[in-house]
């Protein structure tokens, strides 16, 4: 039952990531490309997931477990550390050089779109370098 | 009420909405937060007993096209990127993303939903680096 709502959040995501035009690197592009012609509709989808989702927090709050009776794995980190902060720096420049984040990525693979690969290869390298680099320090 | 109509992008709030309710099934039946980099991510670790969802979940991401034609026709997709910058795109994206606990998933649609100030901050920063790498690629120096 788990991996049927799994499969089925995925599925439902990637056809909010089609529907809300976020699969389209050029859309995200044109969102991020403030001084040129830009396109606010990022600024809309993000509006539409936030105000959804913050529904569904606002009911995942009153329970210890999920409806399959698991519990809830919710993040317990408070600080905003270096980490945070230098990860989401290098993200953002990721981004914005090809308008492309982890989501769409996937969805586009599944697209016959193979010029993906050329990002998402080098995406699951970058997480294992990661990995490798947070195991020697441990 | 018609300009209203029309300067509204329909598309772009319905779909933010579907992805939310996408969080919402993830959520609340299987416990977990729908931030892309860390089911990917935590999957490169293998956890035991904790891989199943994760391949699941990628399932339905990548099958979501494949679902999508059997109802409407897919918009047109552009990949601007060359090789070179698809491949350094990948890289920052990937590493970026676990060293920030995070992506536009996880931090901007979870964290921001659960008013998680690491969240806000995380997606403060990956938007201002996003606009500024645009800025720098399209307006000052390639």
């Amino acid at each position: 039952m788990m991996m049927i709502t799994a499969l089925l959040a995925g599925l439902v995501f990637g056809m909010g990531l089609i529907l809300s035009g976020m699969v389209n690197p050029a859309i995200v592009l044109a969102f991020l490309d403030v001084a040129g012609d830009w396109d606010a509709s990022l600024l809309w989808v993000m509006g539409g997931a936030v105000t959804a989702g913050s529904v569904a927090f606002a009911l995942a709050k009153r329970q210890k477990t999920s409806f399959l009776g698991v519990p809830m794995q919710l993040p317990a980190a408070a600080k905003i550390d270096k980490r945070l902060l230098l990860g989401s720096f290098l993200f953002g420049i990721g981004w914005g050089i090809a308008g492309i984040c982890p989501g769409p990525a996937l969805v586009l693979a599944g697209s016959g779109k193979t010029e993906i690969f050329v990002f998402l290869i080098p995406m699951l390298l970058g997480m294992g370098i990661f990995e490798i680099v947070e195991k020697k320090h441990r | 009420m018609n300009i209203l109509l029309e300067s509204v992008p329909w598309h772009a709030a319905a779909g933010g909405a579907v992805i939310g309710l996408a969080v919402a099934v993830l959520l609340l039946f299987n416990g977990r937060i729908a931030g892309i980099s860390g089911i990917v991510g935590g999957l490169l670790r293998m956890p035991k007993g904790d891989v199943g969802w994760r391949v699941a979940f990628i399932a339905g991401l990548v099958l979501s096209v494949a679902i999508w034609k059997l109802f409407w026709i897919l918009p047109e997709i552009k990949i601007e990127a060359g090789y070179g910058m698809l491949a350094l795109a990948g890289l920052l994206v990937g590493y970026g993303t676990r060293l920030g606990s995070g992506c536009t998933s996880g931090h901007g649609v979870c964290g921001l939903s659960r008013r998680s100030p690491r969240s806000i901050a995380a997606t403060v920063v990956f938007m201002t680096m996003g606009f500024a790498t645009v800025y720098w690629m399209r307006h000052v120096w390639f």
